[in-house]
């Protein structure tokens, strides 16, 4: 992926920047908004990594100019306003995700693979059914089969297992999930999520040989059926 | 002197005349007297008035009488009246003069004709000379002219004696009425701003020791329920309330100081560790883990403190929109259901249909979730958890109930502060702000929190427990929300 991290403190930047280049993507830096629009519509960016608290300019106007220019490349918003409010007001200037300093790199990063994963448009069966590997599940039905047999799951786990499919492959932090799923901004401080994971895991993974639902240490998990 | 420098120790004392309530005594005295004048300048007025128009009256029928007089008998007979009027017998405050303009005076008891009389039939005032117990006394008359035929003028009067005594009657009263009326009021005023002044000077005398650092100082009222005392009562609750916070803020730092060092000291000795032996990448691993997992108990301490300062602080009421308390802690209860059930604890929900309340749902989202965290963590195998949701005196109650361990009633209060741990929590993960934020929510939310044993309800109506699961009391937690106000609905309908 390429990246353009619109950021002013070069601490904060060049810690993203290696942290990027370290999984195998490349960073470009702008240290104020003005220079970060002036980079960004000509570098083919994946992504930007947007500071809302920019000297000269703010970042969500920033965000606003480049989308009033008709630049769809996914924003994700980076700042230390957490609010609720802060967080609906980066998202309807355009951002696509919000994350709250001080973040976790790997957070950044899952986020970052989602946003970018999104882009890929969906056809009409994709709207219907999600599929991994030999798992498929039927978004009008609301069934899920492995290996063509029935898995009995939970509202709630139905769609713990549709947030994970549609970001199959990526890895899903258990923030993200918070998010996607029970719509909570906050961290219950607990393993709740991991309880719910190894149920959910228990359900589609066991008996089966290959497992579908990894656990990816320090970062979250990922569904991911082999290639 | 009232002087610039800045207010200290050195407290400037109120001027007795410059106080509001001399003032305004003053302005009352000004406003009286003035009434006063006016109320007895009418009276004078219109009493005059009345006297002159006696006057008038009794002269013109005394003219007339002596007319007929004249007609009757003749200019002889005139004289003889007047002069038995005019004489020891007559009036003594009747006046006449019937003038010969050839001869001079015929009879009568005024020396000369007047000078001021020219034409006759006219109305004129004389000031005269009486002799009066041996003194000659200024007197008025209200005299008439007349002219009789063959020359002869004519002058009735009538002594203004009673007008002038009343004159001085009016001036006399209206004196004495100011004279007192100053006085008392003057009296009356100061004895009140004394009064008022004394109460002022308590309060503040009361909010100097304050702002010198006294906060347990408070006025005292004076147990009159006058306008007074309910400012003192305000004003107490005031102080009652900022000491309160300054403790919490005091209590918050000095705490804050204590549990960071401990993640801190942990954090830098690990590093420390890490550096001085050997360069070995498992273990240089293993120490970067745990420096990970301490900077993150840190920033979580952070976060939480900042959530409830913000909670403490307050929102717009426009943040608050109706929500369905029942479905909010269906789904908190659906997080936790799992862990509750890997732990061996039985969690019921329970929800009636109950008004919505007005409320943050980020916040209030939190808060059920850290009591939720709370009750699985305190409760032992085999325990249960209930969480209702009922209607309560028109507004909504959530109860989250535990079969744990339970709080002492002498901590109730103390655990909704901030970094307080029960001893026996002490040992366990948590900071101890779960609870703290819950109290801000609830405050935020003006929701009332009340603390409590398991009522019977959770043992006797339902499954009788196993034993293995009350450790205690078991504690419930009730968070009662008023009804919501119409006018958050109206913000959140658009």
């Amino acid at each position: 992926m390429r990246i353009l991290i619109i950021e002013d403190d070069r601490e904060t930047a060049e810690y993203l920047r290696k942290g990027l280049a370290e999984s195998g993507h490349v960073a470009d830096h702008a240290a104020t908004g003005p220079e970060g629009l002036a980079m960004a519509p000509g570098g083919h960016y994946d992504a930007l990594i947007v500071d809302r608290m920019l000297p000269e300019m703010e970042g969500l106007a920033v965000i606003q100019q480049l989308r009033e220019q008709k630049l769809t490349t996914p924003v994700l918003i980076l700042s230390a306003l957490g609010q609720v409010n802060d967080r609906v007001r980066g998202l309807r200037a355009g951002g696509d995700d919000y994350l709250v300093k001080p973040f976790a790199f790997s957070e950044l990063l899952a986020r970052l693979e989602a946003l970018t994963r999104r882009r890929g448009g969906d056809d009409l069966e994709a709207a219907t059914h999600l599929r991994a590997g030999d798992l498929e599940m039927d978004l009008l039905r609301r069934t899920v089969t492995r290996a063509e047999k029935p898995v009995d799951l939970q509202p709630r786990e139905f769609r713990l297992l549709e947030y994970l499919m549609r970001h199959e492959g990526q890895v899903v932090t258990r923030t993200m999930l918070l998010e996607g799923v029970w719509d909570y901004h906050f961290d219950p401080q607990t393993n709740v999520i991991d309880v719910h994971i190894s149920r959910l895991r228990a359900k589609i993974d066991k008996g089966n040989p290959i497992p579908l639902l990894h656990t990816i240490r320090g970062a979250g998990y990922s569904l991911r059926a082999p290639a | 002197m009232r002087s610039a420098a800045p207010a200290t120790a050195c407290v400037p004392r109120l001027n007795l005349v410059r106080t509001t309530a001399f003032r305004l005594t003053v302005l009352y005295l000004a406003l009286f007297s003035a009434s006063v004048l006016a109320i007895l300048g009418f009276i004078y007025w219109s009493t005059v008035a009345v006297l002159d128009r006696q006057t008038r009256a009794t002269i013109e029928a005394e003219v007339k009488g002596l007319a007929e007089q004249y007609k009757e008998r003749g200019l002889a007979g005139l004289i003889d009246v007047v002069r038995d009027r005019s004489g020891e017998g007559g009036g003594r405050d009747s006046v006449y003069l019937l003038f010969d303009p050839q001869v001079g005076p015929l009879a009568g008891n005024l020396a000369a004709w007047p000078t001021v009389a020219t034409g006759p039939g006219e109305w004129i005032t004389l000031d005269l000379m009486r002799r009066e117990e041996g003194r000659l006394m200024p007197h008025e008359v209200h005299a008439r002219t007349f002219q009789l035929l063959g020359g002869y003028r004519m002058l009735v009067g009538r002594d203004m004696y009673e007008k002038t005594k009343f004159r001085r009657i009016v001036v006399e009263t209206l004196a004495w009425s100011l004279a007192a009326t100053l006085g008392l009021g003057l009296v009356g005023g100061v004895i009140l701003s004394r009064r008022m002044l004394a109460r002022v000077e308590g309060v503040t005398r009361t909010a100097r020791r304050i702002m010198q650092g006294d906060l347990s100082q408070r006025i005292e009222p004076a147990g009159s329920d006058d306008e007074f005392d309910r400012l003192a009562e305000s004003l107490n609750a005031m102080f009652e309330q900022i000491e309160r916070l300054m403790a919490g803020m005091r209590l918050a730092t000095d705490s804050l100081a204590h549990d960071l060092r401990g993640p801190l000291t942990r954090l830098r000795g690990r590093i420390e560790l890490a550096l001085i032996h050997p360069p070995d990448p498992a273990l240089d691993r293993n120490a970067l883990n745990d420096v990970l997992s301490q900077t993150d108990a840190a920033l979580a301490m952070f976060d939480s403190l900042l959530k409830i300062a913000a909670a403490e602080a307050g929102v717009a009421t426009t943040e608050l929109k109706p929500l369905d308390l029942g479905a909010l802690a269906r789904d908190a209860a659906e997080l936790y259901e799992p862990l509750a059930e890997e732990k061996g604890i039985r969690l019921d929900i329970e929800t009636r249909p109950a008004p919505r309340v007005a409320a943050q749902r980020e916040l209030l989202a939190q808060a059920v979730a850290n009591l939720l965290d709370n009750a699985v963590k305190h409760t032992p195998a085999g325990g249960a958890i209930t969480v209702r949701v009922v209607e309560d005196g028109g507004g909504a109650m959530l109860t989250i109930a535990d079969t744990g361990p339970g709080i002492p009633a002498v901590d109730r209060e103390r655990v909704l502060e901030r970094f307080v741990r029960l001893q026996e929590s002490r040992s366990g993960p948590g900071a101890g702000l779960g609870l703290s934020l819950v109290a801000a929510v609830a405050k935020l939310h003006g929701a009332h929190l009340r603390l409590d044993d398991n009522p019977a309800w959770l043992t006797t109506e339902r499954a009788p427990l196993a034993a293995p699961g009350t450790a205690g009391p078991g504690l419930s937690i009730e968070i009662c929300f008023p009804p919501a106000p119409e006018q958050s609905f109206a913000s959140a309908a658009q």
